[in-house]
């Protein structure tokens, strides 16, 4: 798997740094199958006595086995996988809803995955400079169609088509932190019969 | 230009003597007037004329945030000090004019906190008096933890428990009580932010403990009651006004640079808030360094001072003011 490959951009654009254990209370990792090899790069490391404070929440591919077995043998506190990030999210609020002052937040894999974790973790209270983020995997985006609203998933294309309300998006690199989501604006408003080539960039 | 410039003409309304070594001031306006609107945590510089010499000391506000008829500080005597608490207890009468500045805040509650946690230790006090009661209206969760050496010197302890029940715990040295940081630290809930105003000790004990439980730099907040120390007197050079000034013993830099009617920025007059920093345009000799503001990296190059703290011994000290 390559590392993040993210372009510089616009200030708003988040950027992705690597995962490091940093003294904590608590430690809570969350990641999807592309980052599944930093939780265990960095969580392989800790001592046996640390596990007790480590707690996972995994979002596997289908159909794939070897890396929930991975995750399960590091012997944390918790761990517990879900088909969907939305699934996984939820059940982190949950868990983050009985955290303590000094507790970390591990976020790593796709961009989706560790907007919706930054977002999650800020909404239950805990400061941005708790919760780091390494990015693995796809570039495909989380984008928010800003006239009908409508979140769409592991966008790749530009532009993309709204599923919704089928206005053809161009997919900004301002990204809205609260919605874990890249912004994405009508390309052909002033003439919506033309033709605009729609070309796989986030890869 | 600072927010001493603009002073404020107050009555002494009242003053009462808390305990042995803590008296309380309080101040109105001369003309009856509202006096400035403030938030919890901020801070007053009253202006002292003791016989010829003018001192300007900064006190944290006490009273409440939502009664602006009247102003409320607390001080501590100190007789090793430069005078300023010493003035406050025996010249100050009610009826007494004086001048204050309108109030500044260097120790905010962060409002976007969840909960509140506030430790003081002695006169540090003061500051969560007024904390206190904006939280108390905003209907934030918060607790004080106040720590002093004994009762006797505890000031406003029973006053505090009676107004605010349960969100207020007292401990006391001679009592064998003390605050087991660690387990306070360690049981709070995600969105609290500590707020720790007291001695220097205590300062650093809560700040470290919080930092090695893996608690956000952005949720610790502390304010030193730093008083500019006593010290030999010294001469400076100020470049641009092309004057030599002599430092008293008992006199701050910046309170020098002042009398000299040289123009320089301030504010919090205690070394926190970074507004009075100034180039060093030559020295040889040692800046002693007691501000909050400067780092390491900074003191190292002996290019900046705080001249609200700060004094110097050597040979010659040269500022670009």
């Amino acid at each position: 798997m390559s590392e993040s490959l993210i372009e510089e951009s616009i200030l708003s654009r988040p950027t992705y740094g690597t995962l490091k254990i940093v003294p904590g209370l608590a430690h809570y990792f969350l990641a999807d199958a592309s980052g599944a090899e930093c939780v265990i790069r960095v969580v392989q490391e800790l001592p046996r006595d640390m596990m007790e404070k480590v707690h996972i929440l995994y979002v596997p591919t289908p159909g794939e086995a070897a890396l929930i077995t991975s995750l399960y043998a590091l012997g944390a506190k918790r761990f517990e996988h879900f088909p969907t990030i939305e699934e996984a999210v939820s059940k982190l609020g949950d868990w983050l809803s009985d955290a303590k002052m000094g507790t970390q937040l591990y976020l790593a894999g796709t961009e989706g995955l560790v907007g919706q974790g930054v977002a999650k973790g800020e909404a239950c209270g805990l400061d941005h400079t708790a919760v780091q983020c390494e990015h693995r995997g796809s570039l495909a985006r989380r984008v928010q169609c800003v006239h009908c609203k409508t979140m769409i998933e592991n966008v790749t294309t530009q532009p993309v088509k709204c599923p919704s309300c089928d206005l053809l998006l161009l997919v900004r690199d301002h990204y809205s932190r609260r919605l874990a989501a890249f912004q994405g604006v009508c390309i052909n408003a002033e003439d919506p019969s033309e033709e605009i080539e729609i070309k796989e960039v986030f890869k | 230009m600072s927010a001493s410039d603009h002073l404020i003409p107050v009555v002494v309304s009242n003053v009462v003597e808390v305990n042995p070594i803590i008296k309380r001031f309080e101040f109105r306006h001369v003309n009856g007037d509202e006096l400035p609107a403030f938030s919890g945590g901020a801070h007053i510089v009253v202006e002292m004329l003791d016989d010829g010499t003018k001192r300007k000391n900064p006190y944290s506000l006490m009273s409440s945030p939502f009664e602006r008829d009247q102003y409320a500080i607390s001080v501590r005597r100190d007789d090793t000090g430069r005078g300023g608490s010493k003035f406050m207890h025996e010249q100050v009468q009610p009826g007494m004019q004086m001048k204050i500045s309108a109030p500044v805040n260097l120790f905010a509650l962060d409002l976007r906190a969840r909960k509140h946690l506030m430790i003081a230790g002695g006169i540090g006090i003061t500051p969560f008096i007024a904390q206190m009661a904006q939280a108390d209206k905003l209907g934030v969760p918060f607790e004080l933890h106040y720590a002093a050496r004994s009762v006797s010197q505890a000031a406003y302890m029973d006053s505090l428990a009676d107004r605010f029940g349960d969100h207020v715990s007292c401990y006391c040295d001679d009592q064998g009580e003390g605050i087991d940081l660690e387990m306070l630290l360690s049981n709070q809930p995600l969105g609290t932010h500590v707020y720790v105003c007291g001695p220097k000790g205590m300062i650093e004990r809560v700040v470290e403990t919080a930092t090695n439980l893996g608690w956000p730099a952005a949720h610790v907040h502390f304010e030193h009651f730093l008083a500019p120390p006593v010290g030999e007197p010294f001469d400076v050079h100020l470049a641009k006004a092309g004057i030599d000034i002599t430092v008293g013993a008992e006199q701050s830099l910046l309170e020098a640079v002042e009398a000299s009617g040289t123009p320089i920025n301030c504010m919090c007059r205690g070394g926190a808030c970074g507004q009075c920093e100034t180039v060093v345009v030559a020295c040889d000799g040692d800046i002693m360094h007691n501000d909050h503001w400067l780092d390491e990296e900074q003191r190292a190059s002996r290019q900046r001072i705080m001249p609200c703290v700060s004094r110097f011994r050597g040979k010659r000290l040269e500022l670009d003011l």
